[in-house]
């Protein structure tokens, strides 16, 4: 019971925030949890591959941009029917994901780290080559997604509707996570050859949980594209997967709650040490690197240990 | 031909600033197991070292050399405060904390030395350039970084190859517990492997100051290709870091060469301008998965090498 407490709480103070008196800041405010949201989605996907099933992808930000470019590409050809747009979008993504990650999966290590890295790679200056959408200066949307021509993304729905799939996501993988999938995965991140030997072919299964996190990613960069009605080849930089990783490792890998309040601490941390210094990067570095020395199991780590401290 | 030339000396010269970061890339998680993201950033402040050193001193040399100090004592002051301390952790903590260092020491340097380029001036001996062949020159500088590279490179594969200090770090390459359990002191071991390494970014560093702008995030793409490099020829491994080094410079500036003649014959004028530096861009990547897809364990794998 109180392990769906914790994100059910969450998830019902996002959802509470629009009815607050936020005064003149109410507009900054929601487009920053909503930016949040997008992330946490990410990171929970990621958090799929990489605490699942142990596959640390340094190319996530990949999907992101395939996402997003989804929705450039069928807006470009007047189609922004979310029916249309969502499923292309994901499934655009988890087939990069299994395309690619039939080669990866035969790295281990830092070996996967980079080869998911140059994958990533290469599509990040496909995008840039793009001229008809822009190239390396991105496209601008005409018109954000719609469900069955009703603006829903506008204004305030685009901050449910993040909050809608991010819910949904994060049950999702829930249960994915206790099912005999994830099972079988979290096993093969302990003993590989224990699992082949039980009769499961680990590299199906490691490659479908790529596919499944890449889908979800890609998702967000749908949502992410909504939000700033803008496309470009710099949602797939490799500093964006660097940043997605540090979500899910600051908030604790393989704890998939963990990803979000991960990705909510990120973007938070940027904007309000942003509005205190220019030089904010000079307190988050130290920050991340405090964390990594004294916080071990991350964001997600740290909550129980405190409550047991408070209950002595 | 002319230009091919020229293209080939251009990539023999970045594959071989290439190889002086990855070297010690490669020895740091050959022989201490720790993705070290921030050596990156030791080249950049490297090169911010040889700008400041340079301009205090009012010589090249005496800054190349200060700054090559430098760097080395930073990273040597690095491992100390706190690299040290995650050897022993997962990957992902090392990725996680150096990442952190990158951040810190990126706006560090753009707090003290402003976020406009540099550019440090090149020594008037080596600033000019000499006929290579009918109506073709080529700049000394240039010149003058691939001997000095080359060297450097030499000595290094003496000092590993030769030394006794070389013969533990492979050993620790190969076997870091071993090594411990035969009375080596490791700690010393590791705190020489990263000190070298740091002192071999710097001097990188410093020597392409002249050639590119030094500014705070030089050092990001540099990183990428250095990974790219050491994960080609196989981690730990130095001949594999040269062969591999060598390998991207070459593949980047003659494959940009190529691949825009190639695009043209193929697709005329405006397609090639479109598709060709994309294409090029794409190479080095191409390269590194076809050698991780046919050898995952890089060219020049490192025996008992932890990947």
């Amino acid at each position: 019971m109180r392990r769906i407490a914790a994100p059910a709480l969450i998830f019902a103070a996002i959802a509470l925030v629009p009815l607050l008196p936020l005064g003149g800041e109410r507009g900054l405010v929601l487009l920053l949890i909503a930016r949040a949201m997008v992330f946490g989605l990410a990171a929970l996907s990621l958090d799929v591959l990489l605490g699942l099933g142990g596959m640390v992808s340094f190319g996530h930000a990949a999907y992101l941009a395939i996402g997003a470019y989804a929705v450039a590409i069928l807006d470009a050809n007047n189609i922004s029917e979310a029916l249309i747009v969502v499923p292309i979008a994901m499934l655009a993504s988890a087939a990069f994901a299994t395309a690619t990650g039939a080669v990866a999966l035969r790295t281990r290590g830092v070996n996967f780290i980079m080869i998911t890295l140059a994958f990533a790679q290469m599509l990040f200056f496909a995008l840039g080559s793009l001229s008809s959408y822009g190239g390396d200066d991105g496209y601008t949307l005409y018109d954000r997604t719609e469900l069955l021509g009703r603006p829903v993304l506008k204004g305030l729905g685009h901050y449910y509707v993040c909050l809608g799939f991010l819910v949904l996501a994060y049950v999702f993988c829930r249960v994915l996570a206790a099912s005999r999938f994830g099972r079988v995965l979290r096993a093969a991140r302990q003993n590989e050859e224990r699992v082949e030997s039980l009769g499961y072919r680990v590299l199906a299964y490691r490659l479908a949980a790529m596919a499944i996190g890449a889908a979800l990613c890609g998702l967000a960069g749908v949502l992410l594209v909504n939000g700033a009605e803008f496309a470009s080849p710099s949602y797939g930089t490799w500093q964006r997967s660097g940043e997605l990783l540090v979500m899910v490792i600051l908030g604790g890998a393989g704890s998939l709650h963990g990803a979000l309040l991960g990705a909510g601490a990120v973007v938070l941390l940027e904007e309000g040490l942003g509005r205190l210094t220019e030089h904010w990067r000079l307190i988050f570095g130290p920050l991340l690197v405090l964390s990594v020395l004294y916080f071990r199991g991350g964001l997600a780590g740290i909550c129980p240990t405190w409550i047991k401290r408070v209950r002595k | 031909m002319a230009l091919f030339l020229v293209q080939a000396l251009n990539g023999l010269q970045l594959g071989l600033l290439l190889f002086l970061i990855a070297a010690g890339l490669t020895l740091i998680f050959g022989v201490m197991d720790f993705i070290n993201l921030a050596h990156g950033v030791q080249y950049m402040i490297g090169a911010y070292f040889g700008v400041m050193f340079a301009g205090l001193t009012g010589n090249f040399w005496a800054g190349l050399v200060l700054a090559c100090l430098a760097a080395g004592a930073l990273g040597l002051g690095l491992e100390r405060l706190l690299f040290r301390h995650l050897y022993r952790r997962s990957h992902l903590e090392q990725v996680l904390a150096t990442f952190g260092v990158i951040l810190t020491l990126t706006e560090a340097a753009r707090t003290i030395w402003g976020p406009a380029p540099l550019q440090l001036k090149m020594p008037e001996i080596l600033d000019g350039s000499f006929q290579l062949m009918d109506g073709l020159r080529y700049p000394v500088y240039r010149l003058f970084l691939i001997v000095a590279s080359l060297a450097v490179a030499g000595l290094l594969a003496w000092a590993v190859n030769r030394t006794r200090a070389g013969m533990l770090i492979r050993a620790g390459a190969s076997n870091a517990a071993m090594v411990e359990a035969l009375g080596v002191d490791i700690g010393r071991l590791f705190a020489l492997v990263f000190g070298i390494g740091a002192m071999l970014a710097g001097f990188a560093g410093v020597l392409a100051a002249p050639l590119v702008a030094v500014e705070p995030s030089m050092g990001d793409n540099l990183l990428i290709l250095a990974f790219v490099v050491i994960v080609v020829g196989g981690i730990g491994s130095i001949r594999g870091a040269f062969v591999a080094a060598l390998l991207i410079g070459l593949v980047d500036t003659l494959g940009r060469l190529l691949v825009s003649d190639l695009a043209r014959a193929a697709l005329g004028a405006s397609g090639a301008a479109r598709l060709g530096p994309a294409v090029a861009s794409m190479l080095i990547y191409l390269l590194m998965a076809l050698v991780l897809a046919i050898r995952p364990a890089g060219l020049f794998p490192s025996p008992g090498a932890r990947t």
